[in-house]
């Protein structure tokens, strides 16, 4: 595969350099990040009655080359968080830092050159490709909206990109309909990698899929990170793809991170009480070990983002809570190397 | 495996790959229906033949004395027509023969004409230039045939121009609600509201009548600027320049309704975010992201929205608040039937402006309806 728009061209060879020096680079940095959407009451002259905290004071950081998994139930504020973090939502308070560069008091001109940088691949694969354009005018968005070479190097671009995503370049003139829904994630893929991005948000891009079809889009992302370097951060709530896809895994509980380790680390010592529910809730395929596993069954329901409980937000369903825990906000701590947990009971 | 012999695998590569546009796939939907296509066919020859009116008229095939130049050659002293000549209704009452609507003698002497039209003579003159009105014709001399396609004119002007400076202004309005949202949507959508509660139909007859009036007062003297140039503009169009202000003003109240809500809908769709994320400008999200998908819907409920605009410009024309006196509209048409005691004698008259307006309404209607069909996203296999 040649390519002959040198801009946007990648290099293999630096990325593969950079793994083999073996230090960790932190490529994306996010601190004490909060997202609250104001809910808004009165006729003409609203004003603001209270706030649904999505993302309420949430630090990790993403190494270059890695995937960190971002699990949590639905409603937990994972997306907000992928989405805040590509502001595709401006944070309420806190920072975002990639490669060293603050994001959250970018605008204009500057944003719009950081968004070459970073993308995102969207969970819904049939809500997020325009059904009035062709595949060919998809893909070729981002390199337009960046004024990125001529008609017809972006048309070469836009054919290496549907080969580099599995999909036959001749497709360029067909239309989001015509196709299935793996294909059209794979469209999504190869529009987001147009611009030859460091970082990808890829926000559940499995969810909507069959299972079939999952691996599959699973497999290409592994390959596009090692053939392209990505680091991507995956939300998911599917347990298992997590662990065989990230290197790290962040666990969201209402707003907050309450757990994150090395994906094995987590999925052999979850510390946390909500980690260790939703861990035991993931099926295991073999019917003896199925019957005698536990199951710790979680009580009532998730609390509303609008009025947190007091407290670690945990505390109303917690099987071991004590009194300390109504009383304060655990911080996130790191318990073992790498391991980092917000329980007061660990 | 046993393949058969000439069979060609199935190869992605073999497919035409040529993709089959939203837009293309629509008007093969649209072509499956047959009452739209009808309609659709039927307009488009009521619209040429309004177009071309004044060629008909050329070639004789209309009666030039009926179109819009009539009243200037039957009735030079501009007088109106009941000082100068009898009354069809009356001639037709008096025990007369009936008839005279169908066919009428017409001489080169205007008021022999209009008599010979009138009250018909047992023993016509031969010498006579024989005119036959195809659908009658009426007091002034005009051939209602002639009124009715010069009236086609007026309604389908009132109904595109009604249709685009509602869609035009709705669509703007209402993109700009919906896309900018928060304070600036909440105060533009209670404009709306306010508009909604003030009596449309109402404001329209005060609006036309001052218009009228203002027309009226400054009909010798030699006005100038906007207003002189509004007032020569409303002439040059027979009194329809101000019937636009007041259906665009009137129109796109709903219309901006409709572009708002889609566009709440669309702008949160993923792709709007996606083109968001590569950064595109809001202007490239507006006419490349949103404008096309809330397009369809748009002409649907504008298409649909026509036979009101027909409507109210046959209404108010039918009131006297429409177009000037003297320019051919089907309501009127109408309305000089119902004026002239034309119910009683001659009730074919009302037919023929009548059916005119029932067949470009319905056509309007099918012709919406089998856009919808085509045209709504939900119908489309997603």
């Amino acid at each position: 595969m040649s390519s002959t728009t040198p801009n946007v061209q990648t290099q293999p060879d630096e990325v593969k350099n950079l793994f083999q020096s073996g230090d960790k680079r932190v490529l994306v940095e996010v601190k004490n990040l909060k997202k609250y959407f104001p809910i808004k009451s009165g006729i003409v002259f609203q004003r603001e009655v209270a706030a649904v905290k999505a993302v309420d004071g949430v630090s990790f950081h993403i190494y270059e080359g890695e995937t960190l998994g971002l699990v949590g139930e639905s409603g937990c504020g994972k997306s907000t968080t992928g989405r805040t973090i590509l502001q595709l939502y401006r944070a309420t308070d806190g920072s975002v830092t990639f490669e060293g560069q603050e994001l959250t008091t970018l605008k204009g001109e500057q944003l719009r050159r950081m968004r070459r940088r970073m993308q995102m691949v969207f969970q819904d694969p049939y809500a997020s490709l325009n059904p009035r354009m062709s595949v060919g005018r998809i893909v070729a968005e981002p390199l337009v909206v960046h004024g990125i070479g001529t008609k017809r190097e972006r048309e070469e671009r836009v054919a290496e990109l549907l080969e580099l995503v599995g999909l036959n370049p001749y497709f360029v003139r067909r239309y989001p309909h015509e196709f299935s829904g793996g294909q059209r994630q794979r469209i999504g893929l190869a529009r987001s990698l147009a611009l030859n991005p460091k970082f990808i948000v890829a926000d559940e891009p499995i969810s909507a899929l069959d299972v079939s079809i999952q691996a599959q889009v699973v497999n290409l992302l592994q390959q596009l990170q090692q053939d392209l370097g990505l680091t991507y951060l995956f939300i998911a709530h599917d347990l298992s793809m997590v662990r065989h896809l990230c290197d790290r895994v962040a666990v969201m509980y209402l707003g907050k991170i309450v757990e994150i380790a090395e994906s094995e680390e987590l999925y052999t010592n979850p510390l946390h009480p909500y980690t260790q529910a939703l861990l035991s809730a993931v099926p295991v395929p073999d019917p003896k070990v199925e019957e005698k596993r536990q199951r710790i069954i979680l009580k009532g329901d998730v609390p509303s983002p609008i009025n947190p409980p007091h407290g670690c937000n945990f505390n109303t369903r917690c099987p071991v809570s004590v009194d300390v825990c109504f009383e304060q906000d655990p911080e996130l701590v790191e318990v073992l190397p790498e391991h980092w947990v917000a329980c007061h009971r660990v | 495996m046993a393949v058969a012999e000439g069979a060609k695998p199935i190869s992605l590569e073999d497919e035409h790959h040529e993709g089959v546009s939203p837009w293309i796939d629509s008007w093969r939907l649209f072509k499956r229906n047959k009452a739209a296509v009808i309609a659709l066919v039927m307009l488009i020859i009521i619209v040429f033949i309004a177009l071309t009116a004044g060629l008909w008229t050329q070639l004789g095939l209309l009666d030039a004395r009926g179109g819009a130049a009539a009243r200037h050659t039957v009735n030079p002293a501009n007088q109106t027509p009941q000082d100068a000549y009898p009354d069809p209704g009356l001639c037709a009452r008096d025990g007369q023969d009936s008839n005279p609507y169908w066919c009428g003698w017409l001489e080169s002497d205007v008021l022999v004409q209009v008599q010979n039209k009138y009250c018909f003579r047992p023993e016509p003159d031969t010498t006579q230039e024989q005119w036959c009105y195809l659908l009658g014709g009426d007091s002034d001399g005009k051939d209602w045939l002639t009124q009715t396609v010069y009236g086609a004119q007026v309604s389908l002007a009132v109904g595109f121009i009604g249709a685009m400076t509602s869609m035009i202004i709705g669509m703007i309005y209402g993109i700009v609600a919906g896309y900018y949202g928060g304070g600036i949507d909440n105060l533009m959508m209670r404009f709306i509201d306010f508009l909604y509660g003030l009596p449309g139909i109402v404001i329209i007859i005060l609006l036309q009548v001052y218009f009228t009036e203002l027309a009226r007062t400054y009909q010798d003297a030699d006005q100038q600027g906007i207003a002189g140039f509004l007032l020569d503009l409303n002439k040059d169009l027979g009194g329809l320049l101000f019937l636009f202000f007041a259906l665009g003003a009137l129109g796109w109240i709903g219309m901006a309704r409709q572009a708002r809500g889609m566009v709440l809908s669309y702008r949160e769709q993923e792709f709007v975010e996606a083109a968001r994320a590569v950064g595109a400008s809001n202007r490239r999200i507006i006419f490349v992201h949103l404008l096309p998908n809330i397009l369809g819907p748009l002409i649907v409920l504008e298409t649909m929205a026509i036979p009101g605009y027909i409507f109210l410009e046959a209404g108010l024309s039918f009131i006297g608040l429409g177009v000037q006196p003297g320019t051919p509209s089907w309501g009127s048409m109408i309305s000089e039937v119902r004026d002239r005691g034309g119910l009683f004698s001659n009730r074919h008259l009302l037919l023929v402006p009548g059916t005119a307006l029932v067949l470009t309404t319905l056509s309007f209607n099918f012709l919406g309806d089998g856009l919808r069909d085509a045209l709504d996203p939900r119908m489309r296999g997603n």
